[in-house]
């Protein structure tokens, strides 16, 4: 008799969309990357990567398990984070800055704030900042092992962005080289086309919407074009250099940072794109993704204050 | 003397100006980038403190009230004027590292503040006492948080070299080092429960929960809603018995009234 009189409160439909599948996706798209990293940079860039995400998942794990919180390791997001950190790290970092900055990341960023979904910045990309001020010269020296068997074994050179800032003309064979990624960096932001295949393959899933990395990549390229050098290679190479493109569809889409109304989307794009102008143009570094990006997470609850879609029928009241 | 050594670990423990009272967070976030540095700060501002409350407490029935926050930036201004001349001649590194935090004490919250709600209503010895506990209580604190940093970020304490160079993780002689540290000790002071003006248990709540709000993690939700269900029927009861009773009172003086008109 009491199971006739089944009741339950909404949502009685569930979509089958959950946490750990979008998380998953994230980390599918990131795999293109990754693996170029690897090739590209050796095996300390696998061991850099895996010290990442390992550091982030016990510090949730521990965290909460010494709190007394539910241990919400199973969905990913933890992984996430600590793979974009380590994506973000040079490859021949000493390994304990990087698990010093998987523990940043979720203790200090995402569990103090109240775990997932109540961290107001994206965890990887404070944690980044906080080493890139904390170790800036090891966070910044990108030394690379080139395949070609003539060249030198090592090369300790500047990233192509900093040869943009110091004033260095690139031809066609330097921008193809950033798009395929044969060029110091980053472990994860070298190669272009790995990224991209990794953004093609979120936004088949509908993991992200074009909206926050088009209207970021549009701006950003429109200012380059205005206040850099009115020339194609010039915003090509400041698009392909960098983190921009890792930036602007990994993390800049995060959904808990970013806004969730379409127009917010865009306006958070926008604002994206001219910081990162702001600061690769006229700042002192080369690169400028992360802080623009960290600086316009802290904007999203004002951006979705005012470009919230006005209810159906309230549409003359609203003041 | 009770009195005054109660206000000594007032100063220190109940009523700490940085991890309870929040007060003075400029020169705490601004002089803690080493434990020497911090530690100076701390004793220059308890000796201005002690002394501008001794003096304001001792003219505390001459100042008008309506002049009175002038008059005390003028006792303050001048005792800080004495104790930059005196760091300037006996102390000159520290007067050198702390630089424009030393004339800022002027308008220190924690100064004023004592100067406002006890030296100014209370006696000379008592008001000397509570700014020694004050000035102990910020002392101890910016110790702490400029041992942190500086072991953190420049690997020493008082200087001594602990950690090597290597390993230094310079953000903490930084700002954001010094609000990281500031809010870490807070909470480890809240943590462990050193009894103070802002955790002093759960006396005194009004909610049914008991209001416990540091400990909960929204999981005693349910059990919160039951207790505030059952206290809330209580008092339903406990209306209606009111009710009743008052509904009988009345009743009786109706029917006492009805027996006198019969007879």
């Amino acid at each position: 008799m009491a199971g006739l009189l089944n009741v339950s409160s909404s949502p009685h439909a569930r979509s089958g969309v959950v946490t750990s599948h979008i998380m998953g996706d994230v980390i599918i798209a990131m795999i293109p990357a990754a693996v170029f990293g690897v090739y590209q940079f050796g095996a300390h860039a696998a061991v850099v990567l895996l010290a990442t995400v390992l550091s982030c998942v016990l510090s949730e794990y521990l965290f909460e398990k010494l709190m007394n919180r539910p241990v919400t390791v199973g969905d990913l997001s933890a992984v996430v984070t600590g793979l974009i950190l380590g994506l973000n790290m040079p490859p021949d970092i000493p390994v304990w800055i990087p698990c010093l900055g998987g523990v940043f990341a979720i203790i200090v960023v995402k569990q103090l704030y109240g775990g997932l979904g109540q961290n107001f910045m994206n965890p990887a990309l404070a944690a980044r900042c906080f080493l890139l001020v904390s170790f800036a010269g090891k966070m910044s020296s990108f030394t690379w092992t080139s395949r070609v068997p003539a060249s030198i074994d090592a090369v300790s050179g500047a990233t192509p962005l900093a040869m943009l800032k110091a004033g260095t003309p690139l031809g066609t064979d330097e921008i193809t080289a950033m798009f395929i990624g044969n060029i110091p960096g980053t472990i994860g932001e070298v190669s272009t086309l790995a990224l991209l295949i990794g953004a093609a393959y979120l936004l088949a899933r509908k993991v992200i919407h074009i909206r926050i990395p088009a209207a970021y990549i549009l701006t950003f390229a429109v200012f380059v074009y205005i206040f850099g050098k009115q020339d194609a290679g010039y915003v090509l190479a400041h698009l392909c250099g960098g983190g921009l493109i890792f930036g602007a569809f990994f993390m800049a889409t995060d959904y808990v940072t970013s806004p969730i109304t379409p127009a917010g989307q865009i306006v958070f794009g926008v604002i994206l794109g001219i910081l990162t102008g702001l600061f690769r143009i006229f700042g002192s570094s080369a690169e400028g993704v992360s802080y623009a990006i960290i600086i316009g997470n802290l904007l999203v609850p004002l951006i979705e204050k005012y470009t919230l879609p006005v209810a159906f029928g309230k549409e003359g009241k609203r003041a | 003397m009770k009195k005054c050594i109660d206000r000594i670990y007032n100063g220190i423990i109940r009523e700490n100006p940085t991890f309870v009272l929040m007060l003075g967070m400029c020169p705490t976030l601004a002089t803690t980038t080493s434990a020497r540095n911090g530690l100076g700060m701390g004793l220059t501002t308890m000796a201005v403190l002690v002394f501008s409350n001794l003096i304001i407490s001792l003219l505390r029935n001459i100042i008008p009230d309506r002049v009175r926050i002038p008059a005390y930036i003028v006792i303050v201004a001048s005792l800080v004027t004495v104790v930059q001349l005196l760091l300037q001649a006996y102390m000159r590194s520290l007067n050198d590292a702390l630089g424009i935090f030393i004339p800022l004490i002027v308008v220190n919250c924690i100064i004023l503040g004592r100067a406002e709600a006890y030296a100014a209503k209370n006696g000379p010895l008592e008001s000397a006492f509570d700014g020694i506990g004050m000035g102990l209580g910020f002392s101890l604190a910016l110790m702490c948080i400029g041992m942190v940093r500086e072991l953190l970020g420049s690997g020493s304490v008082f200087g001594y070299t602990i950690i090597p160079e290597e390993y230094n993780i310079s953000i903490f002689t930084m700002a954001p080092g010094a609000f990281f540290v500031l809010a870490g000790l807070t909470a480890l002071q809240n943590k462990l429960k050193l009894p103070s003006a802002t955790n002093n248990g759960d006396n005194g709540s009004v909610l049914a929960c008991g209001g416990d709000c540091m400990n909960c993690s929204g999981s005693a939700c349910i059990a919160n809603h039951a207790m505030i269900e059952t206290r809330r029927l209580q008092a339903e009861e406990d209306a209606l018995a009111a009710k009743q009773k008052e509904l009988a009172a009345r009743q009786e003086a109706l029917s006492g009234k009805l027996d006198r008109k019969d007879e």
